[in-house]
């Protein structure tokens, strides 16, 4: 088992380290930032059950940071990337430390409500650039020169260590003894207060690493991309991180990072359906709460046990 | 029995993944008033759910005059003329006392009008604007049956009627059974409290780990009085 | 004083709208997402009817609620019945994805630019401090007098008993030979068809788009927790009064206006968690 694990690890690497003379840099860039931001958004709900609805809000301003500093104070990208990731963990402290004050669907709906505001301030706040965006961000070397990034191929692997970092940061949080609290308090919440443990604490702290992570996603996005626009903090954005988490699998590891290719993949794709992308997206909502609600990871962690498994294990649910 | 109302046959049933009925069995015959005796997590509760389709899964034969109702919703077993009086009560706290009394919809004629119940439980009357949880114990277990008395069922369940409730509480709740049953209900009572049950009961079922295991006729409870105290070790 | 009875209109909508969220969720235990393209669902018939077939505002008043309701009568029974028994943010999830594909359908048929419906009502009343457009005050009366009439088909009718039973204990009521899930379907279907109506009444203010209803959800979202879902009045009291907020914000600090909302709903968390008329949890 071990053995096949190391082999799927480094098939795995090795992909990810040769892809980009296989497949458009900026398409696997722009669909490592959106797993990243998948990740953040499932580490919430996967490992909190905290739902939220509005991670857009953390995404987009992210971008907005991002590009503000690196444009308008024409200041180097390492700082645009830390300004995009303190900028999301401070709106991740106040929405946060309001949202959970309510739990399950109230929740979603907050966080949702919040992230309306802030599009609502994005829209009208002068440094967004309203309708237009924040175009034309210029792309600096990194590491004072020492890494270029006009080439996406050398950007690609910025990316691509920048994924890792935040995958494996989530990776360590749910492993640790907090992650362990959180997830007892998941459970059950009464016991663990019970016990002593201060949920709210444990559930913002949560909160705010996920607005965090989904921060360093969408600033990196805009540094890839070069802008920052009113789709990345739109209710939309926020549905379609949902999406992404939803299609991979809640709560599986890999999942998101699964479901965010899926659907970037799906929207290259249908980019010329228009709308009708919409109505795709939704029948995949639809498709996935009626009958797979595991997602394609979880789904196929179960056929894979019932296939090795001896007898098929009863009362599974 | 000449005329069984209700026959239970090799009735199982299950909540989740725990088996709590094995196959149980008993009759009722019209008029008749039963008791089902036996310890707490016997199976009594579950019996009467059952009977009333509530449960998640249920197998075996149960049929109300002469009709199989396993594998009916419980709407429908409660229009062939089935009343469920629930342990817990069921009293609900957004509706007011007449609201409450009204709410069983008739499903057969012949049940009673709303006076006859407000002259069987004047206080209900009384208090007939008042939310239904603002009642006092004894009024709200009066108000859980007199519900099921509009209806036109012919068979009652009745889940401990006097269960928390002061002795004079008791006694009158006694009194309204031994009424209903001389207006020709047939009631199928789970009780705790034997003294009470052995007072107004035809007979007695005995359960034990979700089975029956004994039937004693109420003229014979005295012979069989320190079987049945092992049998609820009291 | 004039923004502040226009701010009126405004919450008529998220009354009516937040009753209905109110009502779903007691019987449903769903959020319904889709209830923004529901009452854009009652703009568009009612916009549909006119031009293709004629039928003018006040008969559409009536039938497009009932086309959209019966919608949803179908909606329940194809998808909606299937997750009852699942967490609640699954329903969120499946009402969210019917939102996507009813809005999706709308914009790719006429596409997302809107089309102006006319008013029914024209010229304006004067109120003694102001001239408001008949119209509008038309809608504002309209709506409470449904507000209120749910309130009384809730509160004071057999069936809002069965309604209000069957939200409590649904397992008993069906005992007692109630069959709970029409009621429920009954109840998405009447929830459904008061988003429709509200639509109808705002074809003539708004443009009927297929978007229209997306930004007004959001903001109901924000109502119902401003409120909490526990109770009617509160929701009808809730909705109109924070109209009321809105068009005083738009007097004193127009570039405010659209945040306010939240900007309450993030005082009311901080206050008192559980709504201005909700229960603890």
């Amino acid at each position: 088992m071990s053995g096949q694990r190391i082999v799927v690890a480094l098939v795995l690497a090795a992909a990810a380290l040769a892809a980009p003379w296989f497949a458009y840099p900026v398409f696997l860039m722009t669909a490592l930032c959106f797993a990243l931001f998948a990740c953040a958004f499932n580490l919430l709900l996967g490992y909190a059950g905290l739902m939220s609805f509005g991670h857009a809000m953390f995404f987009g301003t992210a971008g907005y940071f991002y590009g503000h500093v690196v444009k308008e104070w024409a200041m180097p990208p390492e700082l645009g990337l830390l300004a995009g990731v303190g900028g999301a963990a401070a709106l991740g402290v106040v929405t946060g430390a309001l949202a959970i004050r309510r739990q399950g669907i109230y929740f979603a709906m907050i966080t949702l409500a919040f992230a309306q505001m802030i599009f609502f301030l994005c829209v009208q706040a002068p440094f967004t650039h309203g309708e237009d965006g924040l175009q034309g961000i210029p792309r600096r070397a990194l590491l004072g020169g020492l890494i270029p990034t006009k080439d996406d191929r050398v950007l690609y692997y910025v990316v691509l260590a920048i994924f890792l970092f935040g995958y494996f940061a989530i990776y360590r949080f749910i492993h640790s003894p907090f992650g362990q609290i959180l997830k007892a308090i998941r459970d059950n919440e009464q016991r663990a207060v019970s016990l002593g443990y201060e949920a709210d604490r444990y559930k913002l702290l949560a909160f705010v690493l996920s607005a965090a992570l989904a921060g360093l996603a969408g600033s990196t996005k805009a540094m890839v991309l070069q802008f920052a626009t009113l789709t990345d903090v739109s209710a939309a954005m926020s549905g379609e991180v949902v999406l992404m988490a939803l299609v991979g699998g809640l709560g599986t590891i890999v999942g998101p990072v699964v479901g965010a290719f899926v659907i970037i993949t799906m929207q290259n794709y249908l980019a010329s359906a228009g709308e009708f992308v919409l109505v795709i997206q939704g029948a995949i909502f639809v498709v996935i709460v009626i009958a797979f609600r595991k997602g394609l990871v979880g789904e196929l962690t179960e056929w894979w046990r019932r296939r090795s498994a001896p007898r098929p294990a009863a009362g599974d649910d | 029995m000449a005329d069984t109302l209700l026959k239970v046959d090799g009735l199982q049933a299950w909540y989740g993944e725990s088996h709590i009925l094995h196959g149980i069995g008993f009759e009722i015959a019209r008029g008749e008033l039963v008791t089902l005796l036996g310890r707490n997590g016997a199976g009594k509760t579950t019996t009467l759910k059952s009977v009333m389709g509530i449960v998640e899964k249920r197998t075996g034969s149960v049929t109300f005059d002469g009709r199989e109702t396993v594998g009916l919703p419980s709407d429908q077993i409660a229009r062939l003329g089935l009343a469920y009086c629930p342990e817990e009560r069921g009293i609900f706290s957004s509706l007011n006392v007449e609201e409450n009394l009204l709410l069983p919809p008739v499903v057969r004629p012949g049940g009673m009008s709303l006076a006859e119940i407000y002259q069987l439980f004047p206080n209900l009357m009384e208090r007939r604007r008042s939310q239904g949880t603002k009642l006092s114990g004894g009024e709200q277990q009066m108000l859980a049956i007199g519900r099921i008395l509009r209806t036109g069922a012919s068979l009652l369940l009745l889940d401990e009627p006097t269960e928390g409730l002061a002795p004079v509480i008791v006694q009158r709740i006694g009194d309204i059974i031994h009424q209903l049953k001389g207006r020709g209900f047939t009631i199928l009572l789970v009780e705790q409290n034997f003294h009470f049950a052995a007072t107004v009961a035809d007979r007695h079922y005995v359960m034990e780990d979700g089975r029956v295991v004994d039937m004693i006729a109420s003229a014979d409870v005295q012979q069989n009085i320190g079987k049945l105290q092992a049998y609820l070790g009291v | 004083m004039a923004q502040v009875a226009l701010g009126l209109v405004n919450g008529a909508f998220y009354a009516m709208l937040s009753l209905g969220l109110a009502v779903i969720f007691g019987m449903l235990n769903v959020i319904n997402f889709t209830h923004g393209a529901q009452f854009m669902m009652g703009a568009f018939a009612a916009w549909l009817m006119l031009g293709i077939l004629g039928v003018p505002f006040w008969a559409s008043l009536v039938l497009a609620p009932i086309i959209v309701g019966l919608i949803g009568v179908v909606l329940e029974k194809l998808l909606l019945k299937r997750i009852y028994h699942l967490d609640h943010l699954y329903g969120f999830l499946l009402t969210f994805g019917m939102a996507l594909i009813i809005e999706g359908m709308f914009q790719w048929k006429w596409g997302s630019s809107g089309a102006p419906y006319p008013a029914p009502i024209t010229g304006g009343t004067d109120l003694g401090f102001m001239i408001m457009p008949s119209y509008r005050l038309f809608v504002v009366v309209a709506a409470l007098a449904i507000c209120l009439a749910t309130w009384y088909g809730i509160e004071r009718t057999k069936l809002g008993a069965y309604l209000r039973a069957a939200t409590e204990n649904p397992t008993l009521v069906r005992a007692f030979g109630i069959n709970v899930p029409r009621l429920i379907t009954l109840t998405y279907g009447l929830g459904v068809g008061l988003a429709a109506l509200a639509g109808v009444l705002a074809a003539p203010i708004m443009q009927v788009s297929p978007l229209m209803g997306t930004n007004l959800v959001l903001v109901v979202f924000a109502v119902v927790v401003i409120g909490g879902m526990g109770s009617i009045m509160g929701s009808i009291v809730t909705g109109f009064g924070l109209g009321l907020v809105e068009g005083l914000t738009k007097v004193y600090y127009p570039p405010a206006a659209n945040t306010v909302i939240f900007v309450v709903m993030a005082i009311v968390l901080l206050v008192k968690p559980a709504g201005l008329f909700g229960q603890a949890k």
